[in-house]
């Protein structure tokens, strides 16, 4: 196959991007999406050019690490997967595609594909843990977790934090991402002393890392490699309103 | 050199407590005062930073991601072993200790394995008070599954991504201590070089890769928890950027590297498609229980629709040949067939590089037998998977399977509290070589990474570090500092001024084939002595010939792998050079000249029962190997046998 990219290029974060062109032959349909920009890349690194930086490592659609809009789509045009899963068959000879890093005032465009996505590591460091020390666990079948409590804690766990999310939002939210750490501690007797705590301070320090509101376009669901469901945004609304209540703060 | 592996005297089963008895405590008014360097935050850097941050400790935390939460650990599928007995099935401590030191054919050392399998019950307290959300039973209860052929029920799981849910709970517990001021966290920072001054491991110097700054870091002790080295294959199952440049880094300043040539191969992994291929996709190997593995009897058959060929055209080798365990043979027993049968010109699949290299995995029987719902209940998200990744479906046509490079055992040397041979050099997971032997069980890496991380090295850090007391005046100034910087910032400018005609990746896709032909599966002596030819070779032809585009200024993602890939391509000579010294089989590493009559993998215990560890002589110079006799006083040393 043959395939036209688009691609933004910008060689730091301080510098002014543009789309570039090139032209991509001899693309096998088993490819990955990033294994065909790594036979476009390993082309200009032997011509001596700066190849197109993303982020990527696991290549399995686990580490969260990859990701970028294909065509204004984040991750692509296929259901919950990641970029670095997807594959050249799901294009066709002769198709155009624009790859564009992820757009959010608080994810910040280092170069090229690849955008700073540390505001998600602070968001958890403000209260997406339970606090226990090393040593200090009880055994661990002393408490008992209703089955059905533990499968919808693991189906917000599942979050990868790769920021989809929030690119695909019109409004640049991370309540997705949010929204899941808090239901998935929330969900469990582990995480029921810090409940209202974690929904509080969490929810601070996504407003105060720059990220948008939630005004339930669902867009955010939509491209979520894992399908996480919108649920977890408002069961997080719920719990943020019962803390601002109880909160005496 | 001797080599002392400091193992507790005393019987085994208490000399864990014992030993922590009699370990040096610090004040607690003291912790402050230490500064502790964890490289790496896989499950075994994270929770080690995070438990030394608890303590109260000064601790700074590096990774090369962007986020403490990709390291590659989250790419574990089955599950973590513990010996919890929670289903009353006659697990216990001593069997999970049995089954490890013999799963690792008898190449580890029993104090190490024996307090792992102590410990193993702690992990999952802790894991689950961080809120890992395990499989559970209806009753609320934890649940269990048996994994890699154990007889017990000991696997605990949280669906295909408990590595995933584990290395959430260490980053969660980092996160907090991060939060708390204890811990420093610095991403996107790779580690280039160790610091030892007066023989102690004194500090790291590293490359930010965001804005290409070299920096020194200074540490009264320093923890590599950095991983394995399966990608000096180019392709195996592990993440693009795992890497063996900070145990290298280590050994070249005087760590010892420890049975480098083990490695093991995964059977069932999604095959090569073409030769852009960029890294393999591992299949659980649960499939194998369902799964019939097959390749066509002829040749001739190779391209033809399996499902066309009637059943006495097909040869079910595993069956044939292991009638008692069939299908479900341990990993190197399977992977080492599919190599024989794809040797044979009988494997099938696309063709690369002039041959088919897979094997059929078979539902076809399964779904008869049970019900297509009843396989898309057990497998259902495998079949997505590979359907996904192939473009075929599972339940009309058998998947494609071959094995891959999944998990290495070798890694630098440790005594029992995990410091290597360099004062307050402590390496961690899968960056040690310690617990696995010659080849690690399924569901054993992830209990290995957190045992080290939360429950071992943290008092035997405080006990190092209480021991050589604070206060020293070592600063970035000092010689020795200067000296690495020099030398790393040397060896930056030597790779960006090369501008050759090769991109990196091509070197390290050759490099890879080398490796993967003569240090693959199965190994002989002239393979090996052909590799030790061929790979100084190519290291030469890439210091002449790599283009290395750009500067050292912000992202430089070709200057990234060009440094990785220059040390696999020295690090690939010393796995070779332990694969030729090792002339017995045993576990992962199949010495073709070492096998019984019906070539099953033949260990020497008369003259192999030895760890190998090398010590650094030069690039060009012949490493010097140094042993440690290994002793079993508590499992009798057997052949494994699966006929």
């Amino acid at each position: 196959m043959k395939i036209t990219l688009n691609v933004w290029r910008q060689s730091s974060p301080q510098a002014a991007g543009a789309f570039v062109k090139y032209d991509v032959d001899g693309v096998s349909a088993d490819m990955s999406m990033l294994e065909m920009l790594d036979v476009l890349n390993d082309r200009l690194e032997s011509k001596g050019e700066a190849p197109i930086a993303f982020d990527h490592d696991c290549r399995e659609g686990i580490c969260g690490s990859c990701g970028f809009m294909i065509n204004g789509v984040a991750h692509g045009p296929e259901k919950e997967i990641t970029v670095c899963q997807t594959h050249m068959r799901s294009f066709k000879d002769g198709d155009e595609l624009t790859l564009e890093p992820w757009r959010a005032m608080a994810f910040p465009v280092m170069r090229d594909l690849m955008v700073d996505r540390s505001a998600f590591d602070r968001i958890i460091q403000a209260g997406g843990y339970v606090s226990v020390r090393t040593g200090s666990a009880p055994e661990a079948n002393a408490t008992p977790v209703m089955k059905e409590h533990a499968d919808m804690a693991f189906e917000a766990a599942a979050c990868i934090g790769c920021g989809a999310c929030v690119a695909a939002c019109p409004n640049a939210a991370a309540m997705l991402f949010t929204s899941a750490k808090v239901s998935h501690l929330g969900l469990l007797p582990q995480g029921a002393p810090e409940r209202d705590k974690r929904a509080l301070d969490m929810v601070a320090q996504m407003d105060k890392e720059g990220f948008g509101h939630c005004t339930n376009h669902g867009e955010c669901e939509a491209v979520c490699p894992k399908g996480i469901s919108v649920n977890f945004i408002a069961r997080m609304n719920r719990d943020l309103l019962k803390a601002t209540l109880r909160s005496t703060r | 050199m001797t080599l002392d592996g400091k193992c507790p005297s005393g019987p085994i089963e208490t000399a864990w407590d014992t030993h922590r008895f009699n370990m040096k405590l610090v004040n607690p008014a003291n912790r402050r005062k230490y500064n502790v360097l964890v490289v790496g935050t896989g499950l075994a850097g994270a929770a080690c930073a995070a438990t030394l941050g608890e303590l109260g400790f000064n601790v700074q935390a590096f990774c090369y991601q962007d986020s403490a939460r990709r390291a590659h650990s989250i790419a574990a599928q089955g599950g973590i072993n513990a010996a919890k007995n929670y289903q009353n099935d006659g697990d216990s401590v001593h069997r999970l200790f049995y089954d490890t030191v013999k799963g690792g054919d008898y190449r580890s050392r029993e104090a190490n394995v024996h307090r792992l399998a102590q410990i193993s019950v702690n992990i999952i307290d802790q894991a689950v008070a961080q809120g890992v959300p395990f499989a559970r039973e209806y009753g609320g209860l934890l649940d269990n599954r048996s994994f890699g052929g154990a007889q017990v029920a000991r696997t605990f799981y949280a669906r295909g991504q408990t590595g995933q849910q584990l290395l959430l709970g260490a980053y969660s517990a980092l996160s907090r201590q991060v939060h708390a001021g204890t811990v420093k966290l610095h991403t996107r920072t790779e580690m280039l070089d160790l610091v030892v001054i007066d023989g102690r491991a004194r500090g790291i110097i590293t490359r930010n890769l965001a804005t290409g700054a070299l920096e020194s870091w200074i540490g009264d002790a320093v923890v590599l928890a950095t991983g394995g080295y399966g990608n000096v294959f180019f392709l195996s199952t592990n993440a693009m950027g795992c890497n063996v440049t900070a145990t290298y880094k280590a050994y070249k300043k005087g760590a010892l590297f420890a049975n480098p040539c083990y490695t093991q191969i995964h059977p069932t992994c999604i095959p090569v498609s073409g030769g852009y291929q960029s890294k393999l996709t591992l299949m659980s190997e649960s499939l194998r229980n369902d799964g019939r593995v097959w390749v066509p009897k002829s040749a001739a058959d190779a391209t033809k629709d399996p499902s066309t060929l009637p059943e006495d055209q097909r040869d079910y080798y595993l069956e044939r040949r292991y009638p008692s365990f069939g299908n479900l043979v341990p990993r190197d027993v399977a992977s080492r067939n599919a190599k024989t049968v794809c040797d044979e010109g009988r494997g099938v699949g696309h063709e690369v590089d002039g041959q088919r290299r897979a094997v059929y995995l078979d539902f076809r029987d399964a779904i008869q037998r049970v019900g297509k719902s009843t396989i898309e209940a057990r497998y259902g998200n495998l079949f997505h998977m590979y359907t996904k990744i192939t473009g075929e479906n599972p339940y009309e046509s058998p998947m494609r399977i071959y094995p891959a490079i999944h998990y290495t055992m070798g890694g630098l040397w440790v005594d029992y509290n995990l410091m290597s041979n360099i004062e307050g050099l402590f390496v961690l997971g899968e960056a040690n070589f310690s617990d696995h032997g010659a080849n690690r069980l399924g569901a054993s890496a992830l209990m290995q990474g957190l045992a080290d991380g939360y429950f071992v090295a943290p008092p035997t850090i405080s006990d190092y570090l209480a021991r050589v007391g604070w206060g020293s005046k070592i600063t970035a100034e000092h010689e020795g500092f200067k000296a690495a910087l020099g030398e790393t910032n040397d060896r930056i400018q030597k790779l960006l001024n090369i501008k050759g005609k090769r991109p990196v990746d091509s070197f390290h896709r050759e490099l890879g084939n080398v490796m993967w032909d003569k240090c693959g599966m199965s190994r002989t002596k002239e393979g090996l002595e052909e590799a030790l030819k061929r790979i100084p070779e190519i290291r030469a032809e890439f210091w002449e010939n790599v283009n290395v585009p750009g500067e050292n200024k912000g992202v430089n993602q070709s200057l990234e792998r060009a440094g990785r890939v220059a040390d696999f391509l020295e690090f690939g000579e010393l796995m070779c050079l332990d694969a030729l010294e090792r002339a017995e089989s045993c576990g992962g590493h199949f010495r073709e000249e070492s096998q019984t009559e019906d070539g099953e993998a033949l260990r020497d215990d008369v003259n192999f029962c030895h760890t190998a560890a090398w010590e650094f002589k030069g690039v060009e110079t012949a490493p010097t190997l140094h042993k440690e006799a290994l002793t079993f006083e508590h499992v009798k040393l057997t052949q494994r046998s699966y006929k």
